[in-house]
């Protein structure tokens, strides 16, 4: 049992299976507790529950109810998205809001309320949920919506799975015509012009980009704008493939994203990024999925694994941030390959402890090097708070119990929701005393 | 016309999957199994895929006198059977059956009386109609007796001889009878186990069964490799077997 990242991490007491929606759940020692484990396809210690019982849901993936002519699915939250693509796509329909890999159940899509490249016009993935069922430790079922239990719910979502397992939820689809995608692809050199290409594309559905950090120094930032809708008149509703193509079979000592390999990586994927001029025509898989196509990537980075770094930060700091952050990536000579930057939009998600919100969002990855890498994100910690902004749970194996407090400010609230006999390696973390 | 298929062991983790495939080509189906909670699960899922469930029932299958009406109630709802899938069975503690004769003969009749029964009285009803295949999961443990689960690996290997005699039967006629063995498999009935290299899940293999089943291969081994690694365990001397941590 392990997360993304592969970072070292004290591994669960015991892992207990779900079979089946309606089983009650396993008897607990008075100091053990519960978590809920999907795919484990987050990156640091928030799907871990060292010491603990984990509760795996591999095996909760029924479907209950599909209504295929209001696009409306409820299914046990073990389902993968992918699973679920490969049964709505052919019938016309998509998921309102993917992340990048489709390798994620559910369950923990919910529990991380995850945002896709759609954020500024869907807003987050629970927004798109209708209601949910949770197991509570004490036995009860409560059915939470907008409506029913809405607190419960509003806690349930990017609740990071502390209020008990989510058994199955019900969520509204997105229809489609094609499973292609309409994609654009422009270079920019800078922030402004990324601003400005933001702007102008407020009516694509999907924008994304990615940033190219091994540029010299002193250089403008360069970059890839890419933006998509679902094809109006493309070809087919084929879902495409159900697995990865290609598997890393296991990790070497060290890791093959270094200085070396990142930078020439760069400048390649910058060229064939910038050639691709004009109006294409993609599957949706590699649009939405492209690091899906190898399975276990993460292993790249070696025995040691990674830390992914994501944060966002709000309007009105933003730009200042954003040259802090990438100044000190250079200036720190650490290599990140996969970085990512997106426009955030101002649709709420009932989440509490959702972590989208209006502003610009940052991915970086970096290959852990011990207390050297560390020194750099508690670095970025520092330039995110002072602009206001947060760091993704999901992602993160090391922010201090004040980086979370300052950034998730409805988290008082959010403990009168908590079953008190889930917990997880992450939340002792941010909540031992400060 | 979409094919009808009656399910013995309907909610069994291996069964389900492949079953799923079946719904997504719109199949009708009639599950039988001994739980009508997780019955009702499975009907909902397939349903939800583009199947139709046009009956189901709950009974323990060591419970002797349903087997007849219930089956003749599912040639009644589904009209005929174009596929009959055998897939129940329990996986006992080995040792538990060394020192009690009770978890013997319940292992017996979980994984050998009930499933040669319920198949002879299917294999029954694809002579009347002169079609159909008839699919049962035995295993890769039916191939040779190892120390390690000899009691239900008996059972498996009564169940190849049984299918063998079928499949001499039927031959020169439309009826096929596909015998299954999966190898080490992710389900419910191993999730206790430490789950190592050899190991396949349920989705990984269930393509493999739909398309035997579908072209009436006699014996299909799941994933193709365990036929080499059985065919190995086969040869070795018995003095060498009986040192095996197997
Ligand atoms: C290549 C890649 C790209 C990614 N891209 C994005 C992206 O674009 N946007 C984004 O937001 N995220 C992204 N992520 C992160 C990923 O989407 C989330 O971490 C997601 O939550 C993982 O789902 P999982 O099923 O693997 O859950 P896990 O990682 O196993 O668990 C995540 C959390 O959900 C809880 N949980 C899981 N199931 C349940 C349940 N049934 N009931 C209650 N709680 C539950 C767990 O306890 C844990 O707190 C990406 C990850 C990868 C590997
Ligand atoms: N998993 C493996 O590694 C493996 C390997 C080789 C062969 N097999 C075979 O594959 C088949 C399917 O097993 P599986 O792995 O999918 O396990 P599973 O999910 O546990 O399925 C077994 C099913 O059989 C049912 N069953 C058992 N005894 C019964 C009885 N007396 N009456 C009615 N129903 C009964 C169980 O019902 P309940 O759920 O109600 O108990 C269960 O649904 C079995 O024949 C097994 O021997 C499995």
């Amino acid at each position: 049992m392990a997360s993304w990242g592969a970072l070292p991490l004290a591994e669960p007491r015991r892992v207990i299976e779900r079979d089946w929606r309606f089983e009650a759940l396993p008897e607990l020692a008075e100091t053990d507790s519960f978590l809920a484990y999907g795919m484990g396809r987050s990156y640091g210690d928030s799907c871990i529950n060292s010491q603990g019982t984990q509760l795996s849901t591999r095996q909760l993936r029924r479907l209950i109810h599909f209504d295929t002519e209001r696009g409306i699915l409820r299914c046990e939250a073990g389902v993968t998205l992918g699973d679920i693509l490969q049964l709505i796509v052919p019938k016309g329909w998509f998921l309102p809001v993917v992340p990048g890999s489709r390798f994620v159940t559910l369950g923990g899509a919910i529990a991380n309320d995850v945002h896709g490249k759609n954020h500024h016009s869907a807003g987050t993935f629970g927004c798109h949920v209708r209601a949910l069922n949770l197991l509570r430790s004490d036995g009860t079922r409560p059915r939470c919506s907008l409506s029913d239990n809405a607190k419960l719910f509003a806690a349930t979502i990017g609740g990071l799975g502390l209020t008990g397992l989510i058994v199955d939820a019900e969520i509204d689809l997105l229809p489609i015509s094609s499973a292609e995608m309409e994609v654009e692809n422009e270079a920019f050199y800078g922030i402004e012009q990324f601003n400005a290409l933001s702007r102008e594309s407020a009516d694509w559905d999907y924008t994304v980009s990615w940033i190219d950090t091994s540029a010299r120094q002193g250089h403008t930032t360069r970059g890839i704008f890419s933006r998509a809708r679902h094809a109006k008149n493309g070809s087919g509703l084929s879902p495409g493939r159900s697995s990865s193509l290609i598997k890393v079979p296991f990790a070497l000592p060290w890791s093959c994203v270094n200085r070396w390999t990142v930078g020439p990586f760069n400048r390649v994927y910058f060229w064939a990024g910038q050639r691709q001029k004009g109006t294409r025509f993609e599957h949706y898989q590699p649009f939405f999925f492209p690091l899906d196509s190898v399975a276990q990537w993460n292993r790249m980075y070696g025995a040691r694994g990674f830390f992914q770094y994501q944060c966002v930060l709000p309007p009105e700091s933003r730009d200042d941030a954003i040259s802090a952050l990438l100044r000190d990536v250079r200036a720190s000579g650490q290599a990140s390959f996969l970085v990512v930057l997106k426009e955030f939009g101002d649709r709420r998600s009932p989440g509490m402890l959702s972590f989208p919100r209006p502003g610009l969002t940052l991915a970086l990855d970096f290959p852990n090097r011990g207390q050297t890498t560390r020194h750099l994100l508690d670095s970025f910690d520092r330039i995110v708070r002072r602009a206001g902004g947060a760091v993704y749970p999901a992602k993160d194996a090391r922010m201090s119990p004040d980086m979370f407090a300052s950034a998730y400010p409805a988290v008082e609230s959010f403990r009168a929701q908590l079953d008190p006999k889930f917990s997880s390696a992450f939340w002792r973390r941010v909540q031992a005393s400060r | 016309m979409s094919l009808r298929v009656l399910v013995y062991g309907a909610t069994s983790g291996i069964c389900h999957e492949v079953l799923k495939r079946y719904a997504t080509e719109g199949a009708g189906f009639f599950l039988v199994g001994r739980n009508a909670q997780k019955l009702a699960a499975v009907a909902d899922d397939l349903v939800a895929r583009g199947g139709e469930v046009l009956g189901s029932s709950s009974y323990d299958f060591k419970d002797w006198g349903q087997h007849e009406p219930v089956i003749a109630q599912a040639v009644e709802r589904l009209g005929a059977i174009d596929v009959a899938l055998v897939a129940h069975g329990t996986l006992p503690e080995q040792l538990e059956t060394e020192v009690s004769t009770a978890a013997t003969q319940a292992c017996m009749d979980d994984n050998f009386t009930s499933v040669t029964v319920v198949t002879q009285a299917l294999a029954q009803q694809l002579a009347l109609q002169g079609q159909g295949k008839l699919a049962v999961i035995s295993s890769v443990a039916g191939d040779r007796g190892r120390k390690s689960n000899y009691t239900y690996g008996a059972t498996k290997a009564g169940i190849d001889a049984f299918l063998a005699g079928l499949q001499g039967r039927f031959s020169g006629t439309d009826i096929r009878v596909v015998n299954i063995k999966p190898g080490m498999t992710v389900s419910p009935m191993t999730a206790h186990m430490a789950h190592g290299l050899l190991w396949s899940t349920a989705q990984d293999i269930a393509p493999g069964i739909h398309n035997a089943i579908n072209r009436g291969t006699p014996v299909h081994y799941a994933p193709g490799y365990w036929r080499l690694i059985m065919l190995i365990i086969r040869l070795l001397p018995t003095a060498v077997v009986a040192k095996l941590p197997i």
